[in-house]
């Protein structure tokens, strides 16, 4: 079957197209690690609160181009909004305090987000159409293939460089890179490094509910997309090197690639090659491909 | 009462390790102070908890009359007080330029301000290693380079934490020259130091620590001429 173009063609976008939106989720988490050296188990749940903020828009304005861009843009409001109130009153008292109480609180929020979907939304799978400007296929010559996913696969490159170059030439990359290393003395130079923190996580959550809302178009939107989506960021995360964002852009890659590919040819254990990948990565690189292994961070 | 810093009767504690056992000290405008004795005494730790980086259990900090004891460390760094810590801890990862940019603090009145382009002046090896990660800085080059940093945060008291340690000896002679220049700049500086020669031709005045006390205090003169509190708590 992959001697036919077409059918081949159409597999790498959807690869592409699959790894570039969870890229933009999976970045945003190993963001939220590298600074604040917290594992987000919540950020699945952020996802989910975009794509529903997002259908709930689209419900209000119509399944218009307007609609469904101000859904998106509402998705990171919304979720920014939520988490600031969130690391301001309650995640932020615990930085000091041990790892364990932080996994607990992330996870804790899973629940409370989920069961307050449901409340205010229901259970039943929605659905959301492409925005008007993305509908209909494009003409590649050996096939035609969805507008909206090829946006998607253009964009994922788009927000790599957009962070990269926020990272490395603003004052405000800088610091953040800085916070990463060594926050202590970040502080002892005159840095809020509170307002870092606080400012790390709303960004991140907030990407996390626009990479949602992305997505909406091509999920079923309902009460447990979350999950489905916080285990493939983690092994992006994991396979990329923690806190590294090129790490997590070709961490996505490959699961991108290893999803589609690997459910053509071997069906239903698609989820073993992703898990034995993920194995073997860890063996010959334990922190990662793009990672530094802990002893030589400072 | 014209007193830059004064702290009073600090005692700090880890856990249930006690730390400093009630230390008193002051430093005023433009003096040069030391804090002399051999590892563990206390040295850093007086320093951190007068950065505020760790809260003392019990006793005063004031920073120009005003109480500063638990406060938060960035807020001593933008009211003047900077810290150079012992083991350097450069951003290994920021080159010599973003290491400086992260550290950039407006000038309090009426001091000239430091920007890069003094502090190249002050560092000139700094200049050529610019655009270098801090990672991949020598040990006598990422000295200077922890000195710089904090020198852009404009502060009016240095609190350097051994700045000898592990450098060759004519580098360490380089940066005693420095910190003579940073003193005639009009800058008040708190040393922590064991190399007694340093020391001595810096200080204006000395605090001896042992075991989290002030065992003695005076001039730099009366340090010198006092061989019974050199044999007993500094050398080796």
């Amino acid at each position: 079957m992959f001697s036919n173009p077409a059918f081949l063609t159409i597999q790498v976008l959807n690869s592409l197209s699959l790894a570039m939106n969870l890229f933009i989720i999976a970045s945003a988490l190993t963001l939220i690690f590298g600074v604040l050296r917290i594992v987000n188990f919540a950020h699945g749940a952020f996802y989910m609160i975009g794509a529903y903020v997002l259908y709930s828009v689209v419900g209000s304005f119509g399944e218009t181009d307007l609609g469904f861009w101000t859904g998106v843009i509402a998705a990171g409001v919304v979720m920014a909004a939520v988490a600031y109130v969130v690391e301001r009153f309650l995640l932020s008292r615990l930085y000091d305090k041990e790892h364990l109480l932080q996994l607990l609180f992330t996870f804790a929020l899973v629940l409370i987000i989920k069961d307050a979907v449901i409340i205010i939304w229901g259970a039943p799978q929605y659905s959301v159409s492409f925005p008007p400007m993305l509908s209909g296929a494009v003409n590649l010559g050996i096939t035609y293939y969805p507008t909206y996913l090829l946006f998607l696969c253009i964009l994922g490159p788009l927000v790599a460089i957009g962070l990269w170059l926020g990272l490395e030439k603003t004052r405000w990359g800088r610091i953040l890179r800085a916070a990463r290393l060594d926050r202590e003395m970040l502080g002892a130079l005159g840095t809020d490094v509170t307002k870092v923190f606080s400012a790390v996580f709303v960004i991140g959550a907030a990407m996390a509910a626009i990479g949602g809302a992305l997505a909406a178009p091509r999920v079923a939107v309902d009460p447990g997309m979350d999950a489905l989506v916080i285990i493939d960021c983690f092994i992006i995360v994991i396979i990329g090197g923690i806190g590294s964002l090129w790490g997590s852009f070709v961490g996505a890659l490959i699961l991108g690639f290893l999803t589609v590919f690997g459910t053509l040819i071997f069906r239903e254990w698609e989820i073993v090659l992703v898990y034995v990948m993920m194995i073997g990565v860890l063996l010959v690189r334990p922190w990662g491909l793009f990672g530094q292994p802990e002893a030589e961070r400072h | 009462m014209d007193d830059l810093l004064s702290v009073n009767d600090l005692h700090v504690s880890y856990g249930l390790s006690r730390i400093l056992h009630g230390i008193s000290l002051n430093v005023r405008r433009g003096e040069l102070v030391s804090l002399v004795g051999r590892n563990g005494v206390g040295k850093s730790t007086t320093m951190r908890a007068i950065m505020g980086l760790t809260p003392p259990r019990s006793g005063s900090v004031r920073w120009k009359g005003q109480e500063i004891a638990r406060r938060k460390s960035h807020l001593n760094a933008r009211a003047g007080i900077g810290y150079v810590p012992e083991d350097r801890r450069i951003f290994s990862g920021l080159s010599v330029w973003e290491n400086l940019d992260v550290a950039r603090l407006p000038a309090h009145d009426g001091i000239a301000a430091w920007d890069e382009a003094r502090v190249f002046e002050f560092f000139p090896d700094l200049e050529r290693f610019r655009d270098r990660k801090g990672g991949l800085l020598s040990g006598g080059q990422q000295q200077m380079l922890t000195i710089a940093r904090t020198l852009m945060g404009n502060p009016e008291l240095l609190l350097l934490d051994e700045p000898s340690e592990g450098l060759a000896p004519l580098i360490v002679a380089n940066m005693r020259e420095k910190i003579q220049e940073l003193k005639a700049a009009g800058l008040s500086i708190i040393l922590a130091e064991q190399n007694l020669d340093f020391v001595l031709a810096l200080s204006d005045r000395c605090y001896v620590l042992e075991k989290g006390e002030i065992v003695f205090e005076g001039t730099a003169e009366e340090l010198r001429n006092n061989t019974e509190v050199q044999d007993r708590y500094l050398h080796i």
